[in-house]
């Protein structure tokens, strides 16, 4: 049994957001798998879904998630260039840099919806940018904006 | 020249053409605006008689976008035997966008579409008029001089036209439509060249400004009173997908209530299927029976397509719309990198 420091304590008792990742099956994924192999630490609050490739994720996916009170949203996907079907993810770029430009523009807090390129062989690349989407997210504090009244 | 003159001048040149189309067997039938039922309304006809074309009109309230009936093609332009008839559309600038935009998605074949163009001189904002008559009845709405006359029973108020005139129509850098290079014959009458559009869009700048929680509170009170009766859905001319994402059940993606998650979300999704689509017509606020703007946010989504990918909807027949393209160079700032 470990025995927990008075500090470790008081965060575990902290507010943590909950953040669904969308991870593209070719790159990102794998790149999370290298991460978990190597025991790079990252932040235990993504939930990761497979995605076959980043154009996969709908914006509806995105939106969706939000009103089903996922505190953020991450998509990661190959590099550009590197797509295993050539172009989804450019195709994708495009889509995510309207959608948040949308939501900046509709007020909702942008910084709920993450976007990241991460390859197979970058497991402390995307450790790291986890580490950094679940900060954004959890300065947010907790998704209420889509939250229902009754 | 008065408004009231402007008008006249352009209905006549419309007949005229309309006329000639019909007589000389070019088109089988023409769409157009006419009288409406009740006053400050106008309907859509469809021509196909010579003797029936004095019904149409031009006036300061023709805000419906006419190629909204083109697709979906409604089956009064569909002949049992001969198939799809060859239509006149009266086009102002936006509908001949419209028809270019739909064209260049590869929903119509402008070689069977003849546009009659028209100098669109600007369309009215029934809303504002609207709120100030209040509960009193409108009889008679016409024009005179450069005013808008409303009679009412016991009242007649007068409207400065330029003051009263749709803020998108303000902008509006295309009047009459766009000549398209491939399909020089398919605009008749008043037709422009536009090779690009300069488009300044300054009148964002001050809501742009706002703080986060400003615009939220905005947007909210704006989009709370909305009923979700899809009106806007069906006035625009780019709406025409076969299920309607809102109307998808297997499976739900978006609940069907007017709370207002469900709201935002729905213009939300809307706003993003229209993005590097949107021809600022502004028919979607002017049919908003609850009055609310929706054009603040398709000119946003005007300006982000402008400065991201440097398109403009419905000017260029051969340059692919921007969400069905890609390319390497586009900026990525909003992508999480490492410190």
């Amino acid at each position: 049994m470990t025995i927990q420091t008075e500090q470790e304590k008081n965060e575990s008792e902290e507010w943590q957001p909950k953040i669904i990742a969308f991870l593209c099956n070719w790159c990102s994924y794998a790149g999370a798998d290298l991460a978990g192999v190597s025991r790079i630490q990252y932040p235990p609050n993504i939930r990761i879904v497979r995605v076959p490739c980043s154009g996969r994720v709908n914006p509806y996916f995105i939106i969706k998630s939000l009103i089903d009170g996922w505190d953020g949203v991450l998509v990661s996907g190959c590099h550009p260039g590197d797509c295993h079907y050539l172009s989804g993810n450019l195709v994708a770029r495009r889509r995510f840099a309207i959608l948040k430009e949308l939501l900046e523009f509709f007020g909702i807090e942008s910084g709920r919806v993450n976007f990241m390129w991460a390859s197979a062989a970058e497991g402390e690349r995307f450790a790291m940018l986890v580490r950094k989407a679940t900060k954004i997210v959890k300065a947010l504090g907790p998704n209420k904006k889509f939250e229902k009244k009754w | 020249m008065s408004l009231e003159a402007e008008n006249q001048e352009i209905e006549d040149s419309m007949r005229n053409l309309a006329r000639k189309l019909i007589s000389e067997k070019e088109v089988d039938v023409v769409i157009g605006y006419s009288k409406g039922t009740i006053p400050m309304s106008v309907s859509p006809i469809m021509i196909k008689k010579v003797d029936d074309v004095d019904k149409l009109i031009w006036s300061n309230l023709c805000y419906v976008n006419l190629a909204k009936y083109l697709v979906p093609r409604i089956p009064q332009l569909i002949d049992p035997e001969k198939g799809n008839l060859k239509v006149g559309i009266v086009s102002k600038g936006c509908v001949g966008r419209a028809l270019i935009h739909l064209a260049a998605e590869n929903q119509i074949n402008l070689e069977n579409i003849k546009m009659i163009g028209i100098p669109c001189n600007g369309i009215i904002n029934r809303k504002r008029i609207e709120k100030e008559i209040g509960e009193r009845e409108i009889l008679e709405v016409y024009t005179s001089g450069d005013q808008i006359v409303v009679k009412g029973k016991d009242f007649e108020e007068e409207f400065l036209y330029s003051e009263y005139i749709n803020e998108l129509c303000k902008k509006c850098k295309v009047k009459s439509p766009p000549i398209v290079n491939d399909y020089n014959e398919s605009c008749i009458g008043d037709c422009q060249e536009i090779e690009n559009i300069e488009e300044d869009f300054s009148d964002l700048d001050e809501f742009e400004a706002k703080s986060s929680k400003e615009k939220w509170d905005y947007i909210k009170e704006t989009l709370e009173t909305c009923t979700r009766c899809y009106a806007c859905r069906e006035a625009c001319p780019m709406c025409y997908c076969n299920l309607c994402f809102v109307d998808q059940n297997k499976p739900v993606w978006f609940n069907k209530t007017t709370d207002l998650p469900d709201i935002i979300v729905f213009h939300l999704i809307r706003a993003m299927h229209l993005a590097g689509r949107c021809v600022a017509c502004g028919a979607c606020s002017s049919v908003c029976p609850m009055g609310i703007d929706l054009n603040l946010i398709t000119r946003k989504l005007e300006k982000i397509v402008k400065e991201r990918f440097n398109f403009t909807s419905g000017i260029d027949i051969n340059s692919p719309p921007p969400m069905t393209s890609f390319s390497m160079k586009d900026n990525e700032e909003f992508m999480l990198e490492e410190d």
